[in-house]
């Protein structure tokens, strides 16, 4: 008889092997590098160790500057708005309505489709020059508008890119919606609360488990985000759209800088993990779990 | 003054004109129906609560209770008839704007709030000062002897402390009429009959009118000023717990109301006298006296008698039937046994014996039937007329 110890390390094996080849072994390699002046046509071999002076770099250079400006404000702009879009479209699919089904499915289809690259293509062509967007406008009589060309136009069409993507997110806070028992609207109206001070008093506290997993999936996506920037603006006009992540790219494979890059991605690595770590911290205050695993003695 | 009690005057000026020196503060049903997706759940409801009654809805699963209780509140709106609380036609009013107050089977308490907040709920939302929210509920809070846990929230506390916050809830809203959705079935066997004993008192204590669903005919039996038994969307029967006990209507509220339920036995008319009802049983002749009875000769009926109501007979008594011990429990203080008749298919008959009767499987045993308090029914399950014993026993409303 085999042992069943042997049979269930061999079903692990392959995600083990691609942990190891493809997390574990870039993450400490991309370490490594970054404390290297590496560049991508050379050998490894003849890479030198400079210790800390890529990350001591980035505090003179201003494009880093420029981009890291530019990365803030893409996540503090989309998170907020794509939250508040994906709860609002959830409470409206939360109604029960007749075909609402079709409805739910219809508003998941964007995210399916998702931030891909032909998706991303397809962007380009609604707000290019000549695009689907411009079409419209001037079919109701506005004047067509240069989105990519203008640095608050670019940005806002990489952002409503992202905003597009709400379907996972809404999918989320529908679950939540869900779980949350009827009989305590009964109970609320019964006392007189009105709907909307139901969602507040009521609905919104108690979806802030959902909320917080929400928040923290948004943050580390958006910090991430990269085919909107490379595919419709190429991180322009004026690098007004040029997010972080671009420049880890285009430093690696446009200007070859392995070392620097390597470096760069570090620092993205760590705002996420210290934007994570204080959402974290802080939901003590603002996270209500309704059955808390530390807190069975009541208060 | 406060909101509550101005709408209560108000409520009190309009049902005096309307009904006159009729009780004020009650619940009147008038015809109402409901139809889901085009199933009708309740076919035809009229029925008064009186001001300070305890009425029960009971009744099996799905017979409605639960539906007329939340068209009450108005959780849920009548396909047709009207509602009228402390003489007010609310029947399409907000659930907010009807005097009434609602304790959930599930407690429906806010998790993420205090039990302090979760009494105090709907005064914040009236709008009330936060001096007065506090003072009632404090005196809530002391009188359901929650004061120590205001501070917790509800998962932190027991079964019955949340329903203890339910019930606090709905009282601090000094309501017209208290609506419960069977508040005690979540809890445990024990901690049942403790909370009865409390709602019972409570309900004295505030005279309140209650509305009270369940399934449990003991919690509606003790609990009742009157109890209304729903079967299928109808109304069986109306009374007082004694006078369905003794008087039930039908068969169905008779093997409802009572446990172990009433025993029942095949019959037939062989004979119909001024003051009793002869029928064929197959191993005896009975003369079951009525009061007044009008049946065929002839006809098929049901003869039923209650378990404390079958004696066992002495050896110098002729038996009415006889039959053989096929179960016994007992429970010290009595002990039910389960006969068998001689030759005869169907359920056994139920005994309720002395506690230390010696009895044993398998033993052969005579019955008798104490024939003055037994109830007799018509093929289609109507009571006919009235036993002797029962006649001047409760007040004589019988409804039928």
């Amino acid at each position: 008889m085999y042992s069943n110890k042997w049979i269930g390390s061999l079903y692990v094996t392959p995600f083990v092997i691609g942990f190891l080849l493809f997390t574990a072994f870039p993450f400490v390699a991309s370490f490594l590098l970054s404390l290297t002046d590496a560049r991508l046509q050379d050998q490894l071999g003849a890479a030198n160790f400079v210790g800390l002076s890529n990350y001591s770099e980035m505090a003179a250079d201003s494009t880093f500057r420029q981009s890291l400006g530019v990365t803030f404000a893409y996540v503090f702009i989309t998170v907020p708005l794509k939250l508040a879009f994906a709860l609002f479209i959830a409470v409206v699919l939360n109604f029960k309505l007749k075909g609402i089904g079709l409805f739910r499915t219809a508003f998941y289809l964007p995210s399916i489709l998702g931030g891909s690259v032909a998706i991303a293509v397809v962007w380009r062509f609604v707000f290019a020059g000549d695009g689907l967007l411009n079409q419209a406008l001037s079919g109701i009589g506005i004047g067509s508008v240069n989105w990519l060309g203008e640095p608050t136009t670019a940005m806002f069409s990489i952002v409503l890119l992202r905003l597009w993507q709400f379907g996972s997110a809404m999918v989320v806070f529908l679950a939540g919606l869900k779980a949350i028992p009827e009989d305590l609207y009964e109970a609320a109206d019964l006392d007189g609360a009105s709907r909307l001070k139901q969602f507040f008093l009521i609905t919104l506290p108690l979806l802030t488990p959902v909320l917080f997993f929400n928040f923290i999936m948004q943050i580390v996506q958006a910090f991430q985000e990269f085919n909107g920037p490379y595919i419709i603006t190429a991180g322009g006009p004026l690098k007004s759209s040029y997010l972080l992540p671009l420049m880890i790219y285009e430093e690696a494979f446009k200007y070859f800088n392995l070392g620097y890059s390597s470096a760069l991605s570090w620092v993205l690595f760590i705002i996420i993990a210290l934007f994570t770590a204080v959402a974290f911290w802080s939901q003590k205050h603002w996270v209500f779990y309704a059955q808390d695993r530390d807190d069975k003695g009541g208060h | 003054m406060t909101p509550v009690s101005l709408t209560q005057m108000g409520n009190q000026k309009q049902a005096e004109q309307k009904w006159g020196n009729v009780s004020i503060d009650s619940v009147r049903l008038t015809d109402v129906r409901k139809t889901f997706n085009g199933h009708e759940v309740i076919k035809g409801v009229s029925l008064e609560v009186k001001k300070g009654e305890l009425v029960v809805f009971v009744g099996p699963s799905g017979c409605g209770k639960s539906t007329l209780l939340r068209l009450i509140a108005g959780l849920e709106t009548p396909t047709s008839g009207q509602i009228d609380i402390s003489g007010r036609d609310v029947t399409y009013a907000h659930p907010s704007k009807r005097g009434v107050a609602m304790v959930f089977q599930s407690y429906a308490l806010y998790p993420h709030m205090t039990v302090f907040d979760n009494i105090a709920f709907a005064l914040k939302i009236q709008g009330l000062p936060k001096d007065e929210i506090t003072h009632k509920v404090n005196a809530a809070a002391e009188t359901l002897q929650l004061t120590h846990l205001l501070r917790r929230r509800p998962k932190a506390l027991s079964g019955g402390q949340r329903q203890r916050v339910a019930i606090g809830r709905a009282i601090v809203r000094e309501p017209d009429v208290f609506l419960f959705d069977e508040p005690l079935s979540n809890l445990d066997a024990a901690l049942r009959g403790q909370m009865r004993v409390e709602i019972a008192r409570l309900h004295t204590k505030l005279n309140a009118t209650s509305v009270y669903v369940t399934h449990d005919q003991v919690e509606a039996m003790t609990l009742a000023d009157k109890i209304v038994v729903l079967n299928a969307g109808r109304i069986e029967q109306v009374g007082s717990p004694l006078d369905l006990y003794r008087k039930p209507a039908n068969l169905f509220v008779a093997g409802f109301i009572g446990s172990p339920r009433m025993n029942t036995l095949k019959a037939r008319v062989r004979d119909v006298s001024a003051d009793a009802v002869k029928l064929d049983l197959p191993q005896t002749i009975l003369s079951v006296p009525r009061q007044s009875a009008e049946v065929p000769q002839g006809a098929s009926v049901t003869l039923g008698v209650r378990p404390e109501n079958l004696h066992l007979a002495t050896e110098d008594e002729d038996a009415h039937l006889n039959g053989y011990v096929i179960l016994i429990e007992r429970l010290g203080g009595e002990t039910f046994a389960y006969v068998a008749l001689k030759d005869q298919e169907g359920d056994p008959l139920i005994m309720k014996l002395d506690g230390e009767v010696s009895l044993h499987n398998h033993q052969a045993v005579g019955l008798k039937i104490d024939l003055n308090r037994a109830h007799l029914f018509s093929e289609d399950g109507q009571a006919i007329g009235v036993s002797p014993d029962f006649a001047h026993q409760t007040d004589g409303s019988v409804h039928v």
